[in-house]
């Protein structure tokens, strides 16, 4: 496995986390995907975390005994990601 | 784990975390709090948190405003690792209707006489705080400049863990299944990972109250109410308070981050524990925000979730203890606004608890509803 090791470097892109930031959190006793993306916000963005969840596993597995198997993802929230309020409301004098 | 204990926490959301900080700090020993799944998974890890002082209740007001004090403070209080991330906006309230614009007067002479900086405002000077608002239809609004959001994941964390360095057990993805009694005592509390000895229990059960209750043979008049809200992609700071209508029924905040929280009530909703987002609650909710705010139409919505209000006849908690049963505590019912006013109800249960004085007078017992001794908050979503 390929340990990062810049911990100035961002991990979750939307949210601008540093590696760093994910390490305390996990270093803090939090190790689970649910608990470190509600308190760093890491995978909320619009991609939802495709990535960087991905990354905080990862990380999870480097820093503790847990394996990737052992990792649950969390559940991903109805696909409502980017849809404009226009959209919503059927009002399409703003869309292209 | 522990088989014995002191006392037992049922609940680690901002409530449970609270009174389990607040009875160590206080010095009591022994302190276990149970939590069935995550610290903030509930109604904690849902909400809008946004805090205001703006109440048409003397208790309320003094209730918020206390806690207003301490959220101020809290990250030296606790020593926080990760800020708080407390932003005063202030809270824009909005009255639709002339009779509704009279309770916001008598409001803000309530509010004032206890020292809450909110002030009445006209059409005119409201648009001079949002320029963006729609005015339509609106009589007049109040304003208080120290209102605002907190991060409420950090403030339950943040809680957890200056409670753990005082020596408080959080017993993470662990449920209370039974509380056994005998002679209306308190005997142990059954888990799913063992059993505890002790003498008291604390009901902070969020939206399973009643189901906790029930466990001590206790019943009470808690229902729980699904609530939607919504997040939208970030952009610049343009919306500095929260707008908030009590009979237009919404609420939106742009947060720190800068994207805009905002929900409202569903009048249709059904008692249940069901927190599944809705596609309606999307439509509806962009019609309602896209008409107050109209900026809002080119606004992405990136989220939408869902979490329970627990709540009560009078839509006010229940702090108390039972009469029934000696040494069952509850802090239940907040019935939508629990997280704004975390920090004091943490002190007075801690007080409650330990049988002290009481450092503000509250009448929030479970008896007032047998009694018909009901509390009329005007303002409440
Ligand atoms: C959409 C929405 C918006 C809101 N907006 C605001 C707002 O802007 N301002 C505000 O002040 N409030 C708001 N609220 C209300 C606020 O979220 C709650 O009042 C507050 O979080 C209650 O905290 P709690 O600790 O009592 O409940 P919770 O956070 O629900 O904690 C209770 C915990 O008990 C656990 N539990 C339950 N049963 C058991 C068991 N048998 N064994 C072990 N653990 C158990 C649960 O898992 C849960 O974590 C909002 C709520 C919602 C849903
Ligand atoms: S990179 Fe983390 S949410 Fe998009």
């Amino acid at each position: 496995m390929v340990i990062l090791m810049n911990e100035d470097k961002i991990v979750c892109r939307c949210e601008d986390i540093t590696l760093k930031e994910l390490r305390d959190m996990i270093a803090d006793g939090y190790t689970r995907l649910d608990e470190i993306k509600r308190a760093l916000r890491l995978g909320m963005g619009p991609c939802q975390g495709d990535i960087c969840l991905e990354i905080a596993a990862r990380e999870i597995c480097r820093m503790t005994d847990k394996k990737m198997e052992d990792i649950k993802m969390p559940s991903k929230r109805p696909p409502v990601a980017g849809i404009k309020m226009s959209e919503l409301v059927g009002d399409n004098q703003n869309e292209k | 784990m522990k088989n014995k204990a002191e006392i037992v926490i049922i609940g680690g959301g901002v409530i449970g975390a609270s009174i389990a900080y607040s009875l160590a700090d206080k010095g009591m020993k022994d302190i276990v709090v149970l939590e069935k799944n995550y610290i903030a998974s509930g109604s904690t890890g849902s909400c809008g948190a946004g805090i205001r002082q703006q109440w048409g209740t003397k208790m309320n007001c003094i209730l918020s405003k206390k806690s207003m004090e301490i959220f101020e403070n809290l990250n030296e209080i606790l020593k926080v690792k990760r800020d708080i991330e407390l932003k005063q906006g202030g809270y824009l309230l909005l009255a639709y209707s002339e009779k509704e614009f009279k309770q916001f007067k008598e409001n803000i002479k309530l509010q004032n006489s206890i020292g809450i900086p909110s002030q009445l405002l006209t059409v005119k000077e409201a648009k001079e705080i949002v320029p963006q608002l729609n005015g339509e239809g609106i009589k007049g609004a109040t304003y208080c400049p120290t209102d605002g959001h907190i991060n409420p994941f950090r403030v339950n964390q943040a809680y957890v863990e200056a409670a753990r360095r005082k020596s408080v057990q959080f017993y993470t993805y662990t449920s209370a299944q039974d509380i056994i009694t005998q002679n209306n005592e308190i005997k142990s509390v059954v888990t799913d990972r063992g059993v505890i000895e002790t003498n008291k229990v604390v009901n902070a059960a969020g939206g399973f109250s009643k189901e906790v209750s029930l466990m001590a043979g206790i019943d009470i008049p808690t229902k729980s109410e699904r609530h939607q809200i919504l997040v939208t992609e970030q952009v610049n700071p343009i919306l500095k308070p929260m707008v908030m209508s009590f009979s237009y029924n919404i609420y939106c905040q742009q947060i720190p981050d800068g994207s805009f929280v905002m929900g409202y009530g569903d009048p249709d909703e059904q008692y249940s524990h069901n927190i599944k987002s809705s596609w309606q609650f999307l439509e509806e909710m962009a019609k309602k925000a896209t008409y107050l705010l109209p900026f809002l139409k080119d606004i992405r919505v990136i989220r939408q979730w869902a979490g329970l209000y627990n709540i009560t006849p009078d839509a006010q908690p229940i702090l108390d203890a039972s009469d029934e049963l000696k040494g069952f505590f509850m802090a239940v019912g907040f019935s939508g606004h629990g997280f704004m006013i975390a920090p004091f109800t943490g002190v007075l249960m801690a007080e409650m608890i330990l049988g002290e004085k009481l450092s503000m007078n509250i009448k929030l017992d479970l008896k007032r509803f047998e009694h018909d001794r009901l509390i009329l908050e005007p303002s409440v979503v």
